[in-house]
């Protein structure tokens, strides 16, 4: 008796894992035979087509989250003349990021950080509380692959038909409707493409341009290599990509813990599994019988491949097709729904030993991933909301420090770079103050009949000013004064300050 | 022989080798194929650079690729490309006079930015990243000028420089009068000069002499009153700035051994419009006179 028999017998329910390496073994060895090379071809996968609640959610959440991608660039936002009309833009050449009514300038890149710990701390939250929630619905590879399964069945036929026809001899009807296939994804691919390069530019414009022949070399290098990628990714990778590439299932499993709900195979319900007929006889011999019917079809409509009664799995994506299936058989057979389900290995545990099951979705876990999501948003959106449209920057001239002029006095110049951040052209006072005896002189800049000095600065630009401040005190300068530059809007009187020195010997 | 092979590993449920090292066992996850194709790939990838690119060394430069790419070639496209684009611009500061180039902030704006790198490719090594001078090179943001400090004045030195031969350089310079003055003579003169801008002479010292001593000899040059001569390029002795250094040592050794700093002549070597830029970027240190 090997180790593992010994383990089967021991167990009170066959452990489920045990069933399932079995079967792989079964099929490794079809595949590869004893001694196998190091290299083994992935197991071809035909998901069948299900109905049911996930079913409905993926294909909600198929369309809009596919709407969003290919529609976004051609939304219009009104930011008046001078500024682009394209509600989502990422305008390279102007280094600006436009999103609604939000402007970002590449200084400000740093929303972007906050939007990955957002992201990071969203998925770890999604993960505390219900699984892969993000790569079985929310993952583009999921969604686009989805959409690929979609068309394979729409040309190729349902599980059965499709490999049917790939055991067969080919056919013309079977080129055709590969071909359709490939057609069909080569367009969905190229389609991405396209519309990934409008995010890059004015969408109108740029179709427009595509269609014609004239757009720029890198837009149509862009759409190929995005048309290539989602060929390959979702019409043949597709759960490789989630097995070999993807670092998250790794990350995942590190990060979960007993309490997460994850699409589980209630064993304690479905082992040992059994027929219909063998169930009645040995229930009524009074032996315990399972309610899973061995019916196979959380394994055909597994998009990845995977037999979730092995239990939880590194290729199990959580997509919930398999309990929509499970349900609709436990629906024929008049037995309750949910033998497969989202649930946790506790809840097993507790069920065989009679103890009520416990679902908590509020504990320190998740509160503190909820309260990070909060504080990191709270602290962005009142950044953005409370930023200034204005904004100073100094650099002093490093060679010379400072200049001595014939008359004896001192004199400390300084770039003043003036950022205005509104769409339009705006006014400003520039001012120096800390030097008690001093002349100001502005480079350019002829003074206003007032004495102080107007600096005009372009819609959504900066300009740079060079001011030279001269100290005509009699007493001796010290090394180092500090000395404040003040900007004023004149309209709207908002202030931009920086401080910075005045050097003597 | 099958069975040896069929062992599962219990805990992880995957097959093993079979292989049995004292009692450490195998587990048996081949590589998918694609991770194969993928590095395969990857090689041809690369042969195909070098059909395209330029990549073998040979013993006189290296293999061209189709495309006989270069660094070099790459870059002089780009800066002419830049320079179609900055055209109607520098054609602009072309046209434009120096004077009518300081009242237009646009223009102002682009000779300063064409300028600074100019400045710092060619005048920097001596005159300092930002034009401040260093011992027998002048300052150029203080508003002390040999050769005069307005717009024509600059452009005149950057065209043509200081006593390097070219046609109409600056060529007056600071005779050596080692020889033909008394050492008392020198001396005397020295602290004369020093007092001309305040500073305090050494005691005991003739400054009457020193007074005579200039007038006879100096004041040809560097005025009666010592406030210097831009035609002659000869310093104001009056004011606070010293291009060689204010003590009585400096002063003496170069009233004996004489001054003649030399600048380049950058008319021809530097473009018509480089050349302005250069003007204005310079006047706009804050020094430039009226």
């Amino acid at each position: 008796m090997t180790a593992l028999e010994e383990l089967a017998k021991s167990a009170e329910v066959h452990p489920p894992h045990i069933a399932a390496a079995r079967a792989a073994e079964k099929a490794y060895e079809a595949e590869v035979g004893d001694d196998g090379p190091l290299y083994a071809a992935p197991k071809r996968i035909y998901p069948q087509s299900v109905r049911g609640r996930f079913r409905t959610i993926k294909w909600v959440v198929l369309a809009i989250t596919l709407g969003i991608y290919y529609l976004l660039p051609f939304v219009r936002w009104d930011r008046g003349a001078d500024a682009p009309s394209q509600a989502v833009l990422i305008d390279f050449p102007a280094r600006r990021f436009y999103f609604f009514f939000i402007e970002l300038w590449p200084q400000e890149v740093y929303y972007l950080t906050g939007l990955l710990i957002l992201a990071a701390i969203g998925l770890f939250l999604m993960n505390a509380l219900a699984g892969r929630v993000w790569c079985g619905y929310l993952c583009p590879q999921t969604v686009w692959t989805d959409l690929f399964f979609a068309i394979e069945r729409l040309t190729e036929g349902d599980r059965r038909e499709h490999m049917k026809r790939d055991g067969q001899a080919w056919t013309l009807e079977k080129y055709a409707r590969k071909g359709a296939k490939h057609f069909l994804w080569l367009m969905v691919a190229w389609w991405t493409g396209g519309a990934w390069v409008l995010y890059f530019a004015d969408a109108p414009t740029l179709v427009k341009e595509l269609a014609t022949g004239e757009a720029p070399f890198t837009a149509y290098l862009w759409i190929g290599i995005l048309t290539v990628s989602t060929y390959t990714l979702a019409g043949h990778m597709r759960e490789q990509v989630c097995l070999y590439m993807c670092p998250w299932p790794r990350i995942q499993a590190a990060l979960t813990d007993e309490y997460a709900l994850n699409v589980t195979y209630r064993y304690d319900r479905g082992e040992p599994r059994c027929s219909v007929k063998k169930a009645e006889q040995l229930r009524s011999a009074g032996q315990p019988a399972g309610d899973c019917v061995d019916c196979l079809q959380c394994v055909h409509v597994c998009p990845t491949g995977i037999d979730i009664r092995g239990g939880a799995n590194l290729g199990c994506i959580q997509c919930g097709l398999c309990i929509d299936a499970c349900d609709r058989v436990m629906e024929k057979l008049a037995r309750p729904t949910g033998l497969i389900a989202y649930d946790t290995d506790l809840n097993i545990q507790a069920r065989r030993e009679g103890r009520p099951m416990v679902f908590k979705l509020i504990r320190w876990r998740t509160s503190l991933y909820a309260a990070i999501i909060a504080i990191a948003g709270g602290i962005m959106l009142f950044t953005l909301a409370t930023r200034d449209s204005e904004g100073i920057s100094i650099i002093h001239d490093r060679n010379p420090m400072f200049v001595r002029l014939s008359d004896g006095a001192l004199r400390n110049a300084y770039t003043v770079r003036i950022v205005n951040k509104q769409l339009k052209s705006r006014e400003f006072i520039l001012s120096v103050d800390g030097i008690p005896s001093t002349l100001i002189d502005y480079v350019g800049l002829p003074p206003r009949a007032d004495g102080r000095q107007l600096v005009t600065v372009g819609p959504d630009q900066t300009k740079e000013v060079r001011v030279m401040v001269t100290d005509y005190s009699p007493t001796p300068p010290a090394p180092s004064t500090s000395v404040l530059f003040t900007l004023t809007d004149i309209d709207t009187g908002a202030i931009a300050q920086m401080r910075d020195h005045f050097f003597g010997p | 022989m099958a069975d040896e092979h069929k062992d599962i590993d219990a805990v992880t449920g995957t097959a093993t080798t079979g292989h049995d090292w004292d009692g450490i066992r195998e587990l048996n996850t081949p590589l998918p194929r694609w991770w194969l194709w993928t590095f395969y790939i990857c090689i041809l990838w690369a042969i195909g650079y070098w059909v395209v690119y330029p990549a073998w060394p040979l013993l006189k430069g290296s293999t061209e690729g189709i495309t006989a790419w270069h660094a070099r070639s790459a870059v002089v496209e780009d800066i002419a490309a830049l320079n179609v684009l900055r055209g109607p611009m520098v054609e602009r500061l072309t046209k434009a006079s120096l004077n009518d180039i300081v009242k237009d902030p646009q223009l102002l704006d682009f000779a300063r930015a064409q300028g600074r790198p100019a400045f710092a490719d060619n005048c920097a090594p001596c005159h300092g990243a930002g034009g401040g001078g260093a011992k027998g090179y002048p300052n150029l943001n203080d508003d002390d000028w040999l050769w005069g400090g307005k717009l024509s004045d600059i452009e005149n030195s950057i065209r043509h420089g200081a006593r390097n031969g070219d046609k109409e350089d600056h060529e007056g310079n600071m005779p050596a009068f080692a020889g033909v003055l008394k050492p008392n003579e020198i001396s005397a003169v020295a602290d004369y000069a020093r007092s001309l801008s305040g500073l305090p002479a050494e005691e005991g010292v003739d400054l009457a002499l020193g007074k005579k001593v200039f007038a006879d000899n100096c004041a040809v040059c560097h005025g009666e009153n010592g406030k210097g001569n831009h035609e002659l390029g000869s310093a104001n002795l009056t004011d606070q700035i010293w291009l060689y250094g204010s003590d009585k040592a400096t002063i003496v050794q170069g009233i004996q051994n004489g001054r003649g700093g030399v600048m380049p002549a950058w008319n021809g070597r530097l473009s018509e419009p480089i050349i302005k830029a250069l003007t204005v970027y310079v006047y706009s240190f804050g020094g430039g006179e009226k």
